[in-house]
């Protein structure tokens, strides 16, 4: 049986607020872990129990907090409306944003574990050799750090393809607009549809085992594996 | 042209602070000798701007300012060589790929280029290799290379040789010296051996708990008994020596030390050229008169100039021989029955075995 159009619709959805959310993740997530990474005391173990809060907080408490500051008689939700002309609550972007939020630790613990690996006597050797910072960051940081890239990369997107508490919170379940596939999978059961809950849920269940098993496997083959 | 001039003063930790002010020659080695734990790596990663001094403190280099008032300089635009004690390669890129990178990033035009480089470090096999399967002395090798393709202006060098076999130490310090010669770059080497030292250097600081103790020619500070040098077991006397023939039959050099003859295990080099002799205090011994039935070959006719009490039961005596110095390792009770005293005509015994020579000799 092919796909249905609401189906289709909510499988591009899905791929589209991962990809776009994995991107935002690893731009914020990368300066946000080498931060953490050569720092130490109150305010960084602060920082850091923020950014892992996700890991241990049920989603509808975030969801519901993002609703409240999403809401259009907010603050933000007034600015946003005065930036782009339309409502941030149901919106795409609201999505992209509770997504960041939400799998942000999936991404800077790694790349922060990573960078904490490098030993400083390589940039310093960097530094002497004339490497500027950024320099040392691109030539030595990135590829030593490689593998995590690709790790956190890769667990940014797949946890944002399973969220659903905190979509379901702020993004409602607008078709083509907000409900993605663990949405569509939950009206799917909700309205007795099995057939089409297999096919979703099955799809899901393959997709995750496909990735983490690539995950694995870059771990397993990396040609360089870090000394501790 | 001035040289290296310092006015270092960093603190680490309340326990320990490097305070020190010297010029430095901005050209041939100049050792940084010390203990563990003197300053000496602390020094280097000043200079290389590793590591930032209190203001007030002041690095200048041929008369550029690297540090002084808010003037610092970082380390990427300092154009110093630094070859570390763990070598420090980059293990994501290959040999060739670490040579690259220092190539591609030098600031003038580097006195070594790659081919020439490979070659005095015989690094051709080793290529294509990845840096993190070498072995230290490999590896260090390497590091060297590294620094040297970067066109720097000044090579630091943080006891490159701790990590190697005695061998392997030996083909590195005769690199170094033939680096010395055929690049003409100043270099700055820290060690806490006094053989290294003795081999390569030609000028010398001691440091000693982050303070300057002692700064001269390597000639000139290896003699003097008011420094640590003199008071070591390994203590020795380097003395420069121009070799006058070669004898044959017994397969022996005679060198011309201040006008003695002096004779070492043969040579290959002409007679003229000149050479540098280590030798160490405890291989000295004195008599009054020249024994003429010694199975010892060399005996040279010194004066005392100064005696120094080393332990309970030993003494250190300074000879002087022309314009050079001897020392001697005796026992107090020795110098009891000969009644030495300073300005005593005597004559030193020193066994030919205790020359120690060049590491140019093993290239």
């Amino acid at each position: 049986m092919p796909l249905s159009n609401t189906e289709l619709d909510a499988i591009y959805l899905t791929l589209a607020l991962a990809s776009v959310t994995t991107v935002i993740l690893l731009l914020l997530g990368t300066p946000l872990a080498w931060w953490l990474s050569r720092r130490s005391g109150s305010k960084v173990a602060m920082i850091e129990a923020l950014v892992a809060v996700p890991l241990i907080l049920p989603p509808t408490v975030l969801g519901f907090y993002l609703l409240i500051l999403f809401a259009p008689t907010s603050g933000l939700g007034q600015f946003w409306y005065w930036l782009t002309g339309s409502q941030l609550a149901f919106s795409f972007s609201a999505l992209v944003i509770g997504s960041v939020i939400y799998s942000l630790p999936f991404v800077v613990q790694p790349l922060q574990a990573a960078f904490q690996r490098i030993p400083p006597g390589m940039l310093q050797a960097a530094a002497t050799l004339g490497a500027t910072p950024g320099d040392q960051f691109r030539s030595v940081v990135m590829p030593l750090s490689r593998r995590s890239f690709v790790i956190a990369g890769s667990l940014g997107f797949a946890h944002t393809v399973g969220e659903f508490g905190v979509v379901l919170m702020i993004g409602g379940n607008i078709p083509g607009e907000t409900q993605v596939l663990s949405i569509a999978l939950y009206d799917s059961v909700e309205s007795l549809q099995f057939a089409q809950a297999h096919r979703l849920a099955g799809g899901l269940v393959v997709f995750s085992l496909a990735l983490l098993f690539c995950i694995y496997r870059v771990e397993r083959h990396s040609a360089w594996r870090l000394r501790t | 042209m001035s040289g290296l001039s310092l006015d270092i003063d960093y603190r680490v930790q309340p326990d320990f602070a490097l305070q020190l002010a010297c010029e430095l020659p901005a050209q041939g080695i100049t050792a940084v000798y010390g203990a563990s734990g003197s300053g000496k790596t602390t020094l280097l990663d000043c200079i290389a701007g590793l590591r930032r001094p209190e203001s007030g403190s002041s690095i200048h280099y041929r008369g550029e300012a690297w540090q002084q008032h808010n003037v610092f300089i970082p380390p990427w635009q300092r154009a110093t060589g630094y070859v570390f004690q763990d070598a420090r390669l980059f293990p994501h890129l290959s040999v060739k790929g670490n040579l690259d990178y220092a190539q591609h990033r030098a600031q003038g035009k580097s006195s070594a280029n790659l081919q020439q480089v490979t070659e005095l470090l015989e690094l051709q096999p080793l290529l294509s290799r990845n840096s993190a399967t070498l072995s230290a002395g490999q590896q260090q090798r390497v590091a060297i290379a590294r620094a040297l393709l970067n066109a720097p202006r000044l090579l630091l060098l943080d006891e490159p040789l701790a990590n190697l076999d005695h061998a392997a130490a030996q083909q590195c310090l005769a690199y170094l010296q033939r680096l010395e010669n055929e690049l003409q770059l100043p270099m700055l080497y820290v060690s806490h051996d006094i053989e290294e030292v003795s081999q390569l250097a030609d000028h010398l600081i001691l440091l000693d708990q982050g303070h300057l103790v002692g700064q001269g020619s390597l000639l000139e500070l290896c003699t003097r008994l008011d420094t640590r040098l003199s008071h070591e077991e390994q203590a020795a006397a380097i003395a420069q020596c121009t070799i006058t023939r070669h004898d044959a039959e017994f397969g022996l050099t005679e060198l011309d030390l201040e006008g003695q003859p002096l004779l070492v295990s043969h040579l290959s080099q002409a007679p003229g050229q000149a050479r540098r002799v280590r030798i160490p205090a405890r291989d000295v011994s004195v008599c009054r008169a020249r024994p003429t039935d010694s199975s010892i070959l060399n005996i040279l006719p010194v004066t005392l100039t100064e005696i120094e009490q080393t332990s309970n039961a030993r003494l250190l005596l300074r000879l002087s021989l022309g314009s050079q110095h001897l020392l001697a390792r005796i026992t107090r009770k020795s110098a009891h029955q000969l009644q030495l005293q300073v300005g005593d005509r005597l004559f030193a015994q020193v066994k030919s075995a205790a020359l120690l020579m060049e590491a140019t000799d093993h290239v």
